[in-house]
């Protein structure tokens, strides 16, 4: 097991983790500040990455697809939320478990419909087939570009919540939405450009994982439940703490699904191992979960709360 | 008392329709249409899970979204035993049961030390932890899956035809409502339909909320392999979308589209599911289209569920008996 391989299963672990916090960020302020637990997310993804593809397939620019990708994951979730979502902020979480999970059956089959079954496959744009040259190490710079976008994403929310107004009143909500209502604040339409803004991540993040996975109905729920264990793992309602379990939830999956096949080649037989080990692998995400649950119930860095 | 309240509309309906699915296969072989019997062997296989969860669920308002994970146990324990050449009934059985009941222990014991929306999500991730696990074991089958060679025997009693799979879903069906009745308003049930509404009262009068959840979420883990054991033997055939987590969606469902925390709810929405499924399928292959968005309309307007919709019906004329109990709003 050579080094470049180490290091080229880590920066892969690296684009899987910035892309779960794409979808994490969003999903953790919804679940943290309106308490809303949002099966529908990975629709949201889904919904982005068919808008991205199919856009940049008529249109031959990426750049247009993204666009395209968070124009439409930003209209649907406004939607959703004033239609739906809006209507069950009070209600508990069996409501919207059973309310989301609808949306989820629902797009599902509706891009079945319009789309058929067969997975799309989205060529990377020219720009970024090439590799990069990373001290006499090549990569893929698609992929090198969906960590640079991750972090700029992560630095930028960090910046909107810690820095500007917005953020500050999405902090205030987090703790108290009554009294931040009660200051004349309009907690209404923040919910609403809140969980905007996530789908809008959602759909970023589905447009940019097009050309490295394929584009197919319900290709967000294995990637949801992934983020969900994400954001339980960072503490729910904690943005900085999605980002740090995002990146070790994408590292240990990606390097449990190259290392553990070969070391259970050494002790059992090849085919074997081969097979069992990806799926060990997607099971050790969950046991890293149920470790952190037991030893530190709300997660390794909760939020903040007054 | 007890008479008046059967003949309750809440409480004669659903037992008019479980009188009448008890002569399913006999009309079915009638009518020459054995898809029938398979068709409602599977709805009561599901009323039974989905009463299980309502255990959890409804009594104990504890928000599994990993209940697949036992129907898989029970399933898998007949698969299993099956293919190492086991036949016995009792021992699958006793497999399935002890399985799901140290798998429940043990998730039960970490889940419940949270609570609203990690409990969701830790037990939605068990269960995906058990669904790969089995994917990964590639000796049973895997993703494939695996078929059920020798279904389970007691005794003389064979659980290989349909037929026989529906009269043991329905007598199963049966006890396991007569139990959630008795449950309901027994020291146990009460103490955990107590501990949904407020933990802390129910410790202050000297019970362990805790404990008394936790052989909740142990005895509904149980009763769902039982569902399970029914399940594989129906189908003769194992695999891992039995634990799908769509599985533990759509048994939540069931259990909120029939009328959580209620003695008939459970059974009523897996009916109304399967049939509901049936009639869509009928219509376009694009059922869940249509589907989906009669779930979200349930999870908006409709939560008290079919059994809420026939406690109005017994308000509705006069009733010379005491008034219903009305199972209170979820916190």
């Amino acid at each position: 097991m050579s080094l470049t391989l180490l290091v080229a299963q880590l920066l892969n672990g690296l684009q899987y983790g910035v892309l779960l916090f794409l979808l994490a960020a969003g999903l953790t302020l919804v679940f943290g500040v309106m308490s809303f637990v949002n099966l529908a997310h990975g629709s949201l993804y889904m919904i982005g990455a068919y808008a991205g593809a199919l856009a940049y397939g008529a249109s031959g620019s990426f750049a247009v697809g993204i666009l395209a990708a968070m124009a439409a994951a930003l209209a649907i979730g406004l939607v959703l939320e004033v239609t739906i979502v809006s209507r069950l902020y009070r209600r508990d979480h069996l409501d919207h478990v059973l309310a989301t999970f609808g949306l989820v059956m629902f797009f599902n089959e509706l891009v079945r419909i319009l789309w058929g079954p067969q997975p799309i496959f989205v060529q990377v744009p020219d720009v970024l087939s090439g590799t990069v040259d990373l001290f006499g190490f090549t990569y893929s710079s698609y992929r090198f570009a969906i960590i640079a976008v991750g972090l700029v994403v992560a630095v930028g929310s960090r910046l909107l919540i810690h820095k500007t107004r917005i953020g500050m009143l999405i902090r205030a909500g987090a703790q108290n939405p009554q009294l931040v209502s009660a200051l004349g604040v309009n907690i209404g339409l923040l919910n609403a450009l809140l969980f905007g803004v996530g789908a809008m991540l959602a759909g970023v993040a589905g447009a940019m994982a097009g050309p490295v996975l394929s584009v197919q109905s319900g290709m967000g729920e294995p990637v949801l439940i992934t983020t969900l264990v994400v954001i339980v793992i960072g503490g729910i309602g904690s943005v900085s703490g999605a980002f740090y379990a995002a990146l070790i939830v994408g590292v240990v999956d990606t390097l449990g699904r190259v290392f553990l096949p070969l070391i259970l080649r050494q002790l059992t037989e090849r085919s074997i191992a081969d097979a069992a080990g990806p799926a060990l692998a997607s099971m050790s995400v969950y046991v890293l979960m149920a470790a952190v649950l037991a030893l530190r119930p709300q997660g390794l860095f909760p939020a903040r709360r007054g | 008392m007890k008479t008046s309240s059967a003949f309750r509309p809440s409480t004669w309906i659903p037992l008019l329709l479980l009188g009448l699915l008890a002569i399913v296969p006999t009309v079915a072989s009638g009518f020459d249409q054995p898809y029938w019997t398979a068709f409602f062997a599977r709805i009561l296989i599901y009323a039974v899970a989905a009463s299980a969860l309502n255990l959890a669920l409804g009594y104990g308002g504890l928000v599994s979204f990993g209940h697949a994970l036992f129907l898989g146990i029970g399933a898998y324990a007949v698969g299993l035993c099956a293919f190492h050449g086991i036949g016995s009934g009792w021992l699958h059985l006793l497999v399935a049961v002890a399985a799901a009941a140290a798998a429940a222990l043990v998730i039960g014991a970490i889940s419940l030390r949270t609570s609203g929306m990690a409990f969701i999500m830790i037990t939605l991730a068990f269960a995906q932890m058990g669904y790969f696990l089995l994917v990964s074991l590639k000796h049973y089958g895997g993703d494939d899956g695996l078929s059920v060679g020798s279904t389970s025997r007691f005794g003389p009693f064979d659980l290989g035809s349909t037929s026989a799979v529906y009269y043991a879903a329905w007598l199963v069906l049966v006890a396991i409502l007569w139990s959630m009745a008795r449950v309901r308003v027994a020291p146990f049930g009460m103490a955990l339909r107590g501990a949904r509404q407020n933990v802390k009262r129910v410790d202050a009068i000297g019970l362990q909320a805790h404990h008394v959840r936790l052989v909740a979420f142990v005895l509904s883990g149980m009763a769902c392999a039982v569902a399970g054991v029914l399940l594989a033997n129906l189908n003769a055939f194992v695999s891992p979308s039995t634990l799908a987590w769509t599985v533990s969606g759509e048994l939540i469902v069931m259990v909120v589209l029939g009328g959580i925390g209620t003695v008939f709810g459970p059974f009523l929405g897996a009916l109304l599911f399967f049939v509901l499924e049936e009639v869509l399928k009928g219509f376009t292959e694009h059922w869940m289209a249509v589907f989906g968005p009669v779930v979200v309309l349930v999870a908006l307007f409709g939560r008290r569920g079919i059994a809420g919709w026939l406690e109005a019906l017994n308000r509705k004329r006069p009733s010379p008996g005491p008034p219903d109990i009305v199972a209170p709003g979820r916190a």
